[in-house]
This record gives structure tokens, sequence and C-alpha cells, in this order.
């Protein structure tokens, strides 16, 4: 190796042996426990021959509502490496008073906070949102299946690789450490000369694939596929906020994809877009990056609101108030969504006009989201409300996002922002709407539909452990920074002089502590509910006595969705079908028409994620070879025509009998 | 949705609740792909909004005016938009379901494409040669990603021309065949917008004083 010096650096280009984190002693220790984790793993895959299985009835599975299931154990993996980011943060900030410098040195924290930053948003809310949708909406819509479902799969197996990515920088070089959004000229090649930005740039611009075309493919969905009868303004609204957050992904993500490719090629070509020399204009990227940054909090926003439309309707047992406002209020917060950007950045200096309309146009979003809020109210008013899981997350939700929302009011105002910019005060905030809004709605989401996906429930005990937990700890470790953020303290920092604060980081990383108990009574009550999955047993396919269409069929749904295609008169259609004393058909199936597996989006994504491994490690060699096999089998697998098959009738019947005998036992 | 009404029933009967026999959803290939050319639009109007801002930021180098030469860009533009043209008449053989002149006019098209993407690699040499690359000023910069961006572009509408050639030869004019025919015709046109956009605003209004 070291007689060919030339020839290893074109093979393994920038990537050497002192590129691993031998030396520190954090690094190893997680990669050994990591190693240790998942060799266990692999064992007990391979242990009880499970690799056909997965292979066969997940990876290569084009089944929305596997694909669904798999987005959401993604996030859930992904959850707890930014979940440790956080307490390892919190720890730092904690103990960093004074003499004592903590545990953490600054080039380790920085990666640290950019890490946890761009894992929750793009590798844990953006899955669970992606999975959420992919599972509930076609089955909402009365469909077999989405749109596009080979591209289905291959936007999940391209998330995958995004986080793959993320991950191996834990390991292999380093992760940026410029912030969640890279703002050059912090992330230019001349101040991160580093594979940092790199690994973030191809990971994003990868999984970025992934998204953009599940939101196309959601999109035509929701468009072209509805059953009979469901006109736009019959449709549930949890996919009323699914067709909404896709236009928003194919009309913001695409803003990213470029605002990162003239951000990666300064970095390996030398341009001149965002430099401080020849030109470049680095407050254009950061223009560009909140242009697509702010809808994206939409994104994750609107699924989680349709989430809670459906759950206060059903535990209220009544019908959502105020179907047609809601659907109005989506719209509007849409279309609102992509006149704000400039307020992440006030203090560019843009004029007291242009701070202005900012300003307006973002509290102008309070008005449909607070008439949202007062929908559900009206809906909880006189209901008879039953306090499961899924209820408490909202009614939880509920009071932390309002709270959220006005300190978001707070930040509209530019004089204000000029003082709490970039303070702890915006961190509190946003963690404020983003756990007490998206995340609060994903686990309501996750606790609803669990039975759905399983047919058995998730056990409450559990579930109400971790919602105390969460909702307590998100409190403890959030209120403080209101505070300091008031005092000034300033984001992103490891080191702290004034002791007097030292206080209230120790309340909040209580509060981390407290969100941690959350995190594990969540883990346990997946144990358990699968442990006693008998006792938790649900054959009807409602347990919760629904009003939309996922809960007419079998819990889980056959591979098929609806033996017949349902029929729609009403918003709440399952509500009416069960008023009519509908019947299922018992007999006169037809074979029915489905999409066949295929590996092609797993092997596509693979060669990606080396790809984007030789990219950011400048092996051109591997990088020409990677970028051609992906050409190669992407044009290879269009000359696959055999994509479709017929399940016979007679298996049709077959799953519908076992079902009728299952409910016949009820 | 013509079941619809049928599923309604009138108001003596009792509410249909599913659809008898099989439902056959409509194809969403078209809508599907006109989607996703939106949202290449939009990358492109990053790319052109990069340009409006810094497409005057010469930073001592060269300007628009000094070397961007029209004639060749005219000639250019020629053959993309006849190339259009002629992807038009392939797409009308194609309706006629007469292979050999539909694989005829997309020929013609796919080698007006790669004229295109001859004269425009000439251009990025010659002026690379001249010391006005892509690293020289931002103006150059967003000019040369915006132009490159469209020409990678037209180089991957090539390939997808060729490929489907194959698939047309190996397995006919069947519906898929067709379908993806029209999937690459909207994306040829779409380049040919864009690339008026390109036109008019890089290289028209670059050589105004």
């Amino acid at each position: 190796m070291l007689a060919h010096p030339d020839l290893t650096q074109l093979i393994f280009g920038r990537l050497t042996i002192d590129q691993l984190p031998l030396h520190e002693p954090i690094v190893v220790g997680t990669f050994i426990v990591v190693a240790l984790l998942g060799a266990a793993l692999l064992g007990a895959v391979t242990y009880f021959r499970l690799w056909g299985y997965l292979w066969h009835e997940w990876f290569t599975s084009i089944d929305h509502k596997k694909i669904g299931v798999m987005y959401i154990i993604l996030s859930l993996v992904m959850l707890l490496r930014g979940f440790s980011d956080a307490i390892m943060m919190r720890a730092q900030q904690a103990i960093s008073f004074g003499h004592s410098t903590g545990y953490l040195p600054p080039f380790h924290y920085d990666q640290i906070f950019t890490a946890h930053g761009v894992i929750m948003i793009f590798f844990v809310a953006m899955p669970m949102v992606t999975g959420i949708m992919n599972f509930v909406m076609p089955l909402q819509i009365g469909a077999r299946d989405v749109a596009f479902p080979f591209l289905n799969n291959f936007s999940l197996w391209m998330t995958i690789s995004g986080a793959v990515l993320v991950m191996m920088s834990l390991f292999v070089g380093e992760f940026a450490r410029t912030g969640w959004l890279a703002y050059p000229p912090l992330s230019d090649i001349a101040a991160s000369p580093d594979a940092g930005v790199d690994y973030y740039i191809w990971a994003l611009q990868i999984a970025g694939v992934g998204t953009l075309l599940s939101g196309v493919n959601l999109l035509t969905t929701i468009i072209k596929m509805r059953a009979p009868g469901m006109t736009l303004m019959r449709m549930p609204i949890f996919t009323w906020t699914a067709l909404c957050t896709n236009v928003l992904i194919v009309a913001a993500f695409p803003v990213l994809t470029a605002a990162l490719a003239m951000l990666a090629l300064d970095r390996y070509a030398g341009t001149n877009f965002f430099t401080t020399m020849l030109g470049g204009n680095a407050m254009m990227y950061i223009n560009l990056i909140w242009i697509w940054g702010h809808p994206e909090v939409y994104i994750l926003i609107l699924p989680a609101f349709g989430v809670f439309s459906e759950v206060t309707a059903t535990f209220c047992r009544k019908r959502l108030f105020g179907y047609a406002s809601m659907v109005y209020a989506t719209v509007v917060i849409t279309v609102l969504s992509y006149l704000v950007w400039l307020h992440h950045f006030f203090t560019m200096g843009s004029g007291a006009s242009v701070n202005s309309f900012f300003g307006i146009t973002t509290m102008i979003i309070s008005i449909p989201t607070g008439a949202k809020i007062f929908n559900w109210l009206f809906t909880m008013y006189r209901g008879r409300i039953t306090f499961e899981v899924p209820m408490l997350w909202t009614v939880a939700f509920m009071v932390t996002f309002v709270l959220g929302g006005m300190t978001g009011v707070m930040l509209a105002v530019p004089p204000a922002d000029f003082s709490l910019h970039n303070s702890l005060f915006l961190v509190a905030h946003f963690h404020n709407v983003i756990i007490g809004g998206v995340l609060f709605g994903m686990f309501a989401g996750v606790n609803y539909w669990f039975p759905k996906a399983f047919g058995f429930r998730l056990d409450p005990f559990w579930g109400k452990c971790s919602f105390w937990f969460w909702v307590a700890g998100f409190y403890f470790a959030f209120m403080p920074l209101y505070v300091l953020g008031f005092m000034g303290v300033t984001r992103r920092l490891s080191h702290f002089d004034d002791p007097s604060l030292q206080i209230w980081f120790e309340i909040a990383a209580f509060g981390a502590f407290l969100i941690l108990l959350g995190i594990l009574s969540m883990l346990m009550q997946f144990y358990v509910s699968f442990r006693d999955r008998e006792r938790l047993r649900d054959v009807t396919g409602d347990p919760w006595g629904g009003r939309t269409l996922e809960w007419s069929t079998s819990s889980p749904p056959p591979k098929y969705n609806f033996a017949f295609t349902p029929c729609i008169h009403d918003i709440d259609a399952w509500w009416q079908m069960k008023q009519h004393r509908y019947q299922r058909p018992l007999q006169g199936f037809q074979p029915i028409h489905m999409p066949k597996n295929t590996g092609a989006g797993i092997i596509l994504a693979g060669i990606a994620t080396v790809f984007g491994f030789a990219m950011i490690w400048y092996m051109w060699p591997l990088a020409i070879i990677s970028f051609a096999a992906l050409i190669a089998t992407a044009i290879g697998h269009t000359f696959n025509y055999h994509r479709d098959y017929y399940i016979p009738a007679d298996e049709v019947a077959r799953v519908e009998s076992s079902r009728t005998e299952l409910l016949g036992h009820v | 949705m013509s079941d619809t009404s049928i599923a309604m029933g009138s108001p003596s009967e009792p509410l249909r609740f599913h659809v008898e026999g099989e439902h056959h959803v409509e194809n969403g290939t078209l809508l599907g792909f006109w989607l996703y050319l939106m949202s290449d639009c939009l990358v492109f109007a990053c790319l052109f909004a990069a340009y409006g801002v810094l497409g005057r930021n010469y930073a001592g180098g060269p300007t628009a005016a000094q070397v961007l030469e029209l004639p060749v860009v005219a000639v250019n533009t020629t053959l993309l938009l006849l190339s259009s043209i002629t992807y038009g008449f392939a797409v009308l053989e194609m309706q006629q379901n007469r292979r050999a002149p539909m694989m005829a006019w997309l020929t013609v098209t796919g080698l007006l494409g790669a004229g295109f993407i001859g004269l425009e690699l000439t251009e990025f040499a010659h002026l690379i040669s001249i010391g006005a690359g892509p690293q020289r000023s931002a103006f150059l910069s967003s000019f040369f990603t915006l132009v490159g961006t469209h020409g990678l572009h037209v180089t991957c509408g090539i390939i997808w021309l060729i490929t489907l050639m194959v698939q047309v030869g190996k397995k006919g004019l069947i519906p898929a065949n067709k379908r993806r025919l029209m999937c690459l015709s909207m994306f040829w046109h779409f380049l040919d917008v864009v690339w008026v956009g390109v036109f008019s605003f890089v290289y028209l209004m670059g050589v105004l004083p």
C-alpha cells in the first residue's frame, strides 16, 4: 500500500486510517456498543433464518402498508440516535461552567448539534410523517395501493440510504460542524475543508430524491385513485392534510436540491455562488434554504393536524366540527407557508418594509391555525370523550402547541426578533412546536393506527407512562430555555462563564432525562404489546369505533386492502356504513390486479449509497463506476414489463371467509 | 368516475356501499410525470433566480456581452426548437401506430438534440479556454450551472430516447411504450420551454449593454 501512494489515493481518495476517530473515547465506545448490537441483531436474523422472509416480505415489498411501517421503524431507530445527541448536549451544557469544560470538546459538540438537527428533521420527523401517510392515506381513500408502487419502495430505500450516510459519518471521518442548515461561508470549502459538510450534502441529496418522488407518488394517488363518490370535500381530513403536505413537498424540495447543488459546486468545482470572493453572495443560500425550510415545517405539522382531527372525532364520538373550515384552514396554511421565509433572518437587514411584510404574513398564519384549535375544541365540546392514549397526546398537543404558537407570534415581530434571534428563546420555540406539534401528533398516530397495522392494540399502561414522561420532560427541558433566551443566552454554545445560569441548564437536563424515560417507556410499550398480543388482539378491524374507511377492512388489512372498492356518500364514510348496517359481501369475488414485488429499489439505493460515499471521500474512479452502474440499473429496470399479477378470486374468497369466521366469534 | 352516478343510486333505492365487480382505476403516469416536471421546473427557477442575483457580478472578469456569441446560440436554439417539432411529428405517427416513420422522426430528434449538445460543449470549451470558466466569477458560475443543467437534462433526454427506441423495437407500440413516449414528449417540450427562458433571459438580455 505504501509503495503506491498515488494508487492508494486514487482508490481511497482522501480517506485514510487517520479519519477513523480512534482517539475519541466516546465515539469508540459508541462504535463498540453499536457494533455489538448490530452483530447481535444480524446474528439473530440469521439464527432464526429470517433473511428470506425479510427480503421477500419486507425489503422488496411494494405494499404501501409495509413501506409505511418500514418508514416508521427507520424513524424510531433514528430517534434513538437523535435523542442520544440531545441528551449529550444537555449534559454538556449542565456541567460546562467556569473552570469545567465538560466532557465534549467544541469540535465534537458542534458535530453533535448539527447531527441532532439534521437527524431529527430529515430522518425522524420526515420518515414518520411519510410513513403514516403511506400507511393510512390509501386505506382512507379506498385504494389498493399507491399510484406508483415501485417508486414508493425506491423512495423508502433512498431515504434509508441518506440515513446510512449520516450514521457512517459518526465512525468514518466527521459530520458537519455548521448547524443543521450549513450556512456558507462557514460551510464553504475554505472554512470547512473536511468531509463533514460533504456527508451532509450527499445524505440530504440522496434522501431528497426519495422524499420528492414520494411526494409526487402520494399526490398522484390522492388525485387519481379515490374511491367512487369520494369528492374532494368528502375526503377525510387526514387525507386532506396529506394532499397539502405532498403539494408542499413537490413545490419545496426542488429548492433544497438546487441550493445544496450550488453549495456542492462551490465545494467541488470551485464556483462562486456563496463565497465571499469574486461576486458570490452567501445570503442567497440563506434565502433559498429557507424558501424550502419554511414550507418544510408545514410539511411536518400538517399531517399531525390531520392525525389530531381523526383522533378527536373518533374519541369524542362526534363528527369533526367545522369540516369545511378545517379544509380551508389547511389550504390557507399551505399557501401562506411560502410567504414567510424571511422571518428566519430579519437581521439580514432588508429594511423595514420587507421585514414588516414578512412579519405580518407570519402573524396571519396564526389565524387558520387558531381556527383549527377551535374546531378541535368544539368537537370535544359535549362529546363523549374517552381518554385513550391517542386522545391524551391530542389534548397535550393543544395546550403545548398554543404556547409554541404564541412564542412564534412574538418572534414574528421584527424588533423583538432582533433581540431574540439566535437565542435559546428561538430554540425553545421551535422545539415547542415540533415536539408539541409534530412529535405528539405522530405518537398519537402511531397509537391510533397501530392496531390497524398489526391486529393488536398497544399496551395503554406503558403508553400512558410514555405520555406523562414525555410531556413533563418537555416542559422541564424547554421552559428554562425560554428564560435563558430572555437573558440573552445564544444557541450552540458548549461552555458558559456565568454560574447563575447553571441552575436553568440543570433543570433542562432533568427534563431531557424525563424524556429519556418517556422513550424507554415507549420501547417497553412495544415489547409488552408484542408479548401480550393475544390479550390486546382486535379481530373486528375497528377497535376504536372509527369513522373513516381504513376501519372498514380487517386488521392487518389484506394485501389488496378492499375485496370490493367502496362507494362513498359521506365524509365519515365508514360511520355512515355502520349506521346503515352495511353487510360485507360474502361472495362474488373477482381476481384482483396487484403490483409485483421488486428488488430494484433496494439495489438502486445501495448503489446510490456507494456513489454518495465515493463523492464524499473524493474516490473518483469508484464514483464514476457507481454512477454508471446506477444509470445502467435504472435503465435495465425499465426493460421489465411484467410488474403486475392477479390475485385469484378463490384466494380472495379464502381470505375473506377467514375474516368472516373471526368476526363470527366476536 | 363514470360509475359514481350508479353508485349513488336513486333516492328510493338503498345506498350502495361498494362497487360490484372490478373497479378500474385511472392510470396516473402522465399526471405523475407532469408533477415531476413541475418540480424540475422549480429547480430551474432557483437557477434562474441565482443567475438573476449574480448575473452582473463580473468580479473584474469578462462580462456577458464580451463572452456570449449570439450567432452560435441562434443556431443552437434553432436545433432545439426543430427537435421539438420533429418529436411532435413522431407522436403523430405514434398515434397512427406507424412504427417505422415514428422511429425515423425520433432519430432526427435525437440527432438534433445531439447537435445542440455538441454546440453547447464547444461553447463551454471556448469559454474555459479564454479564462472565462465557472470559477472566474459569480456571473460565470451561475451561467455555467444554469446552461449546463439544461444541457444535462437534454443529455438525459437523449439517453432516454435511445432506450425507448430499443424498447419500441423489441416490444412494438404497446400501451406501456406509448405512455413512455408521451412522458418523454412532455420532457422534451419542457426542456424547449426552459431553453426559451435561457435564451431570452441569459443570452439576449446578457448582450444588452
